[in-house]
């Protein structure tokens, strides 16, 4: 594989700085809530700085080609090195998080959750953003992995701390789920290592000698990473962590765990578990898409069924996920632009739903949906707001979701050689449906939250009226530029297509297109 | 540009011009204003109006000036030469070696409905104008009115399926704001979110279609015509090559049709478009009659070889088109007889004649069904633009033609006339516009062989005239009753059946405060209400000479422009030859259907006849025909009451149910038996087994001890080293959180 070395040092910088404003928050006394909360801001700014400033000189005439890359031992016992880069796939997530995690911390500026203590609150969000970026450059499968369980840490203490009610519960289940995932997931990873020779846990070095496995032993491996990543992801039957996580984490964490957190999982299929076992992966494919299209009608279904506004936000990510699935399921490079495109997509819309579900928690102090109504009314532009998130979330074409959803449908009518036309045209058509199911929780969702007139049942008691302020400042900066992004994708979803797609095509080359 | 292209030359350089080459600009303008409108409109002195109706006047320049341009070119052919359309494409995006473009696809059927499309905006913009005055949300209706021009327009002149979808949802979306437009009331609301949803379902049709469509066409389009699986032109090719597999073909129509079913408010899923009526009058007009329900319409007619080939138009014994066209003409036309609420009857007479066009494409008479869009816009917009005028200036806001209209034909004569003009277009009476398409379309169904098809027809013209002349009645004749009576009743809420509501709100202030000083009672209305519907029943009376069949070929000018000849994208269709026998045939049964119902309007409703007051009590075969009316077949019951609940109630709570006590009940499980297992261990293995073992046998413990070294000094212990860190973070973690 063709890798450019300049600038090598940048994605280091980029993935570690967040880790030197954690370290100053540490040295500062506890009282100074002002000077901590102007720290993370200035490490998140300048830590996206740095994320711009790669962009920058990326060779996007090359996206295909790993780019920045730097290759240091590390632990040289076990042949794991320090071994990063970034292509077309990878850049967008990695900026994605970043950019996610600026936002979310000027959102918490004005915002920070019960109990307080925004020394910790700000150290962990800036713990977890290097968690997630290292996952998205790490090209060393240890690497990768301690990446990848480096983000569980923050977010654990995140839902256990700052969470809701029941937040004990949400955290450890969450904790529990995903270690169990992970913990296939690394068998998996040594039980590669082994078969391939125990000479280095390269990404690189295992695409080239990956496809050489034994078509049954793949299959096994590939079951562990399977695991691991739908855990993540979250797959039906495995997702039943993600609404308790979601409900109980505080807004901050909804927005991390639904805009990057749940990528993780995604991503490590394309990158990971696809090109190092393409045979496996084909006789898999048949149930990633069954599982996916069961994910999208499930999902839906079980957004039906929600009280609460969270919950069914956090079911829906199980429905668009399975979209995000099905077009990885094709093993198409169509298929899978697709795939990366919904993923940034679902980051930008989700997470946004997630942002106007915690201010609408913070005004009416209920999230359930009964209670609420006549949102337009009380704050016209937050009703606003929200009616764009529902219609990007639906599938509306010329916003961002529609790009990543019917793309994946239409590429299951035509999946890669070798797999089943006709049981793909099945998931076709069912996940055709799946978007009239998703027409119908939002829609109902947005018509009894934002229509009508205004219920102030919550309200009884104490004249709180001052409480229903419209959308803050804080809150316009840290949104605007997410609703510009699901705006300028959708018109323009070339910005984000012509990055993945030579990226995409190499890393199906296994597959011969 | 060549001026003398000669009628001697085999193959005339077609002419074009700049309106034809820029046609793509007509959709960008709007599109524009919306953006402008939805960022500074509120601050403007018109609140952002004088920019939408700006922007469609520029549209309807544009489209006027690609119609005469295209007028112009299709002179220039010869009458044996095939009219190239004007297609433009550019890339939009790439993926995966799939290429993504934009572009316009202008040909004589486009251009039709641009100009009709940016025509009724303009109208209906300007009538809004006065209609909506003092609004509270004024600047977003006009936002929402310009989009939805945008998004048709975009779909009219779209050059392949993707862009064509995008001008479709587009309009969904629009039909959604719009419908819902006074959201307080919950009546507004469900019927938005029906609406939307409903249309959705069929769209699920529309993207199955379009991924078929694109998969069986894209080789044969790239190898051929260098052009996408995606391109209407490739498409319309395609189908027609031979190429086609039958099955997928099929399957393809099929899919398409049902989206076309769901947005052109086609049997079974026609009961969304009544009770988008909830929406103000100009939206009903625009979107919900002239417009936006054409869209299904506009696609079979687009795509018209595929259905050609796949539904095997022009075979013996009808096809699925033509079968959901008649049943729709039949069905909501005898719906509208028992309505109160006049937009309702309105309504159930697009629906109709929305089945006529259906039946028209469906039995082979493409051109008399494209024309049938083309007047039943003008004269159902004017229908419905009537309907506001009387509601606003005479009815006080109220739809009910029982209770509140009434003797309006002296204090509205301006209405009355237009509404006059309107409804003998609509019932089809010579030589008003509606004769020249509907009967055509009738004609040609009877002259393609289905003589059954025809009889319907013919029995959807009596009921067409006989619901409208009730309607009329109704409204125009007879005494005046409530709010026309000039019985002012303050609380106007106690007024309406919940059903009739929609207006009231928000134009009830604004009527109180533009009509203050002047008396409450009915009067005509004003100027920027009367000149729309003036200009809209001019074209209703004359817009048919445009394709006037009786009067020969020479008369046949839309014909000439309109229908593609000598195409390989288009099927060779032949017309009836007109004849006046016929022709007087079905305008006996109109007047037929006219008199009968006057006589029964005059005697039921004025002069109280007792052999017909109460009929429908006394016959119990009439009551129940007559309540299986009122309920709409019960469909909606099944939709709402069965389908919909169904899925959203015991269906959804089971899926949750399955998700909170199966999945997670083996999770917690798992996690108990796992704990009393990790239990039992400590205590039996552990402290028993091997703690015994320990003390008994040091020389077990040695030999499993070397048994585990080459691992632990290995790999593993760097596995645990990582672990080891992790858990120091975790405790740095703790130390932040406890300080």
């Amino acid at each position: 594989m063709n890798m450019l070395q300049e600038n090598n040092w940048l994605l280091s910088v980029g993935t570690f700085l967040p880790m030197v404003g954690v370290v100053l928050m540490m040295l500062m006394p506890k009282a100074q809530d002002q000077s901590v909360k102007l720290v993370a801001l200035v490490t998140s700014i300048a830590t996206l700085a740095v994320g711009i400033y790669t962009a920058f000189k990326f060779d996007f005439n090359q996206a295909e080609k790993m780019q920045f890359v730097a290759n240091e031992k590390w632990i040289s016992v076990i042949k794991s090195s320090y071994f990063i880069g970034v292509d077309g796939i990878s850049l967008p997530l990695y900026l994605l998080s970043m950019v996610i995690t600026l936002l979310v911390v000027i959102y918490s500026l004005d915002h920070v959750p019960s109990p307080g203590k925004p020394k910790a609150f700000f150290s962990l969000l800036l713990v977890l953003q290097t968690g997630m970026a290292g996952t998205f450059i790490a090209q060393d499968l240890i690497l990768f992995f301690v990446f990848f369980e480096l983000v569980l840490l923050p977010m654990f203490f995140m839902i256990g701390v700052w969470g809701g009610e029941q937040r004990q519960y949400a955290s450890i289940k969450f904790f529990l789920y995903t270690m169990f995932g992970s913990a296939l997931m690394l068998i998996a990873f040594l039980a590669l290592f082994f078969k391939t020779g125990a000479e280095s846990f390269s990404i690189p070095y295992l695409i080239e000698n990956g496809g050489s496995i034994a078509k049954n032993v793949q299959i096994w491996i590939f079951a562990g990473m399977f695991v691991g990543f739908a855990v993540k992801v979250p797959m039906f039957p495995f997702h039943t962590w993600l609404p308790d996580a979601h409900t109980q984490a505080p807004t901050q964490g909804s927005v991390i765990l639904a805009a990057i957190l749940l990528k993780l999982g995604t991503y490590g299929f394309v990158r990971i578990a696809l090109p190092i076992l393409p045979i496996a992966a084909r006789e898999w494919a048949p149930y990633i898409g069954g599982l996916a299209v069961i994910g999208i009608i499930y999902g839906a279904l079980g957004c039906l069924a929600q009280t609460d506004m969270k919950r069914l936000i956090a079911f829906s990510s199980v429905a668009h996920m399975g979209f995000v699935m099905l077009g990885i399921s094709t093993l198409t490079s169509f298929g899978i632009n697709a795939a990366m495109f919904g993923m940034v997509a679902h980051g930008l819309i989700t997470g946004m739903l997630f942002f106007v579900a915690g201010s609408v928690k913070e005004r009416y102090h209920t999230l359930e949906i009964s209670k609420l109504g006549g949102m337009l009314t009380q704050m016209p532009h937050l009703g606003w707001i929200f009616g764009f998130c529902t219609m990007a979330s639906l599938g509306l074409p010329g916003l961002a979701g529609f790009w990543g959803e019917f793309p994946a449908i239409l590429s299951a009518y035509s999946p890669a050689a070798g797999l089943n036309e006709s049981v793909f045209r099945v998931f076709m058509v069912i996940a055709a449906l799946g978007t009239v199911l998703a027409a119908a929780y939002l829609l109902w969702l947005y018509q009894r939250i934002a229509f009508g007139t205004p219920k102030n049942a919550a309200h009884d008691g104490h004249s709180n009226h001052d409480e229903l302020h419209d959308v803050t400042v804080y809150e316009w900066v840290a949104w605007t530029p997410l609703l510009i992004a699901i705006l300028v994708l959708g018109i323009v979803p070339n910005l984000l297509f012509k990055v993945l797609d030579p990226a995409v095509q190499v890393t199906l080359s296994a597959f011969g297109g | 540009m060549n001026l003398f292209a000669s009628e001697s030359e085999v193959l005339a350089p077609l002419m074009s011009g700049w309106f034809l080459e820029h046609a793509w600009l007509i959709p960008v303008v709007p599109a524009i204003a919306f953006a402008l409108i939805i960022l500074v409109g509120k601050r403007l002195p018109m609140k952002g109006s004088e920019l939408g109706v700006l922007s469609m006047f520029s549209s309807l320049v544009l489209a006027a000036g690609a119609g005469y341009q295209w007028i112009q070119r299709t002179n220039s052919a010869t009458e044996e030469q095939f009219v190239e359309p004007v297609i433009k494409s550019w890339s939009w995006w790439q993926s995966g070696g799939f290429n993504f473009g934009i572009g316009q696809h202008i040909d004589g059927l486009s251009v039709l409905v641009l100009i009709v499309v940016a025509f009724i905006s303009t109208l209906v913009q300007i009538y809004s104008l006065e209609y909506l005055r003092g609004d509270r949300r004024y600047t977003h209706f006009f936002a929402a009115l310009t989009l939805f021009s945008g998004g048709m327009l975009t779909m009219v002149l779209a050059d392949n399926m993707i862009l064509f979808l995008l001008g479709w949802e587009i309009m969904g979306l629009c039909s959604f704001m719009l419908i819902g437009h006074w959201w307080e009331d919950d009546a507004n609301s469900k019927a938005a979110l029906k609406a939307f949803f409903t249309v959705r379902t069929g769209d699920a049709g529309l993207l199955v279609g379009i991924t078929m469509l694109y998969f069986s066409a894209n080789d044969w389009t790239q190898e051929h015509l260098g052009v996408s699986g995606f391109s209407i032109r490739g498409i319309s090719a395609w189908a027609l090559s031979g190429e086609p597999n039958s099955t997928v073909i099929t399957i393809a129509a099929v899919a398409l049709f049902i989206a076309c079913i769901g947005k052109s408010g086609q049997f079974p899923l026609h009961t969304w478009l009544p009770d988008a009526m909830a929406g103000p009058t100009p939206v009903s007009s625009l979107l919900h009659s002239s417009t936006m329900v054409v869209a299904g319409v506009y696609l079979v007619a687009r795509l018209y070889p595929v259905f050609f080939v796949g539904l095997d138009i022009l075979g013996s014994g009808g096809n699925l088109i033509m079968v959901i066209g008649a049943i729709t003409i039949v069905i909501s036309a005898a719906l509208a007889f028992v309505q109160n609420d006049i937009k309702r009857v309105l309504a159930y007479s697009t629906v109709s004649q929305l089945g006529y066009m259906m039946l028209g494409l469906g039995a082979g008479a493409w051109m008399p069904a494209v024309f049938h869009i083309f007047t039943h816009a003008f004269f159902k917009a004017c229908l419905f633009l009537g309907a506001g005028s009387i509601s606003h200036s005479a009815s006080h806001h109220s739809f009910d033609m029982k209770r509140d209209m009434g003797g309006l034909r002296k204090v509205m004569p301006i209405t009355f006339v237009t509404w006059i003009i309107s409804t003998l277009a609509l019932c089809g009476v010579f030589p008003f516009s509606g004769f020249f398409s509907k009967d055509e379309i009738i004609d040609n169904v009877g002259h393609n062989g289905y003589t059954n098809f025809m009889i319907i027809g013919l029995i959807g013209a009596f009921m067409t005239a006989a619901y409208m002349t009730r309607a009329t009645y109704l409204t125009f004749f007879g005494e005046p009753r409530g709010a026309s009576a000039g019985q002012m009743v303050h609380d106007s809420h106690d007024l309406h059946d919940t059903h009739a509501t929609h207006d009231t709100h928000a134009t009830h202030v604004a009527d109180d405060s533009h009509d203050s000083g002047e008396a409450h009672g009915p009067h005509e209305s004003g100027l920027l209400i009367t000149v729309p519907l003036m200009i809209l029943s001019v074209l209703a009376l004359g817009s048919g000479f445009l394709n006037a069949t009786p009067f020969g070929e020479s008369w046949e000018r839309m014909k000439l422009w309109v229908e593609p000849r000598h195409s390989e994208f288009a099927p060779e269709l032949h017309h009836a030859p007109f004849m006046w026998s016929k022709a007087s045939l079905s305008l006996v049964i109109v007047f037929a259907g006219i008199a009968v119902s006057w006589l029964i309007s005059s005697r039921l409703f004025t002069k109280r006849d007792p052999r017909l007051v109460g009929l429908t009590q006394r016959v119990k075969l009439l009551g129940l025909g007559h309540k299986f009316l009122v309920n709409k077949y019960y469909l909606d019951a099944l939709y709402e009451k069965v389908i919909v609940r169904s899925i959203a109630y015991p269906i959804a709570s089971a899926a949750y149910w399955f998700n909170q006590n199966i999945l997670d009940g083996i999770l917690h499980g798992l996690a108990n038996s796992t704990r009393k297992l990790s239990g039992w261990v400590y205590k039996n293995i552990d402290q028993r087994v091997v703690d015994g073992t320990v003390n008994n046998s040091a020389t077990f413990t040695k030999s499993v001890g070397a048994a585990a070294q080459p691992t632990q000094s290995g790999k593993v212990s760097q596995y645990g080293a990582l672990l080891f860190s992790a858990a120091a973070v975790a405790a740095l973690v703790l130390v932040i959180i406890n300080t």
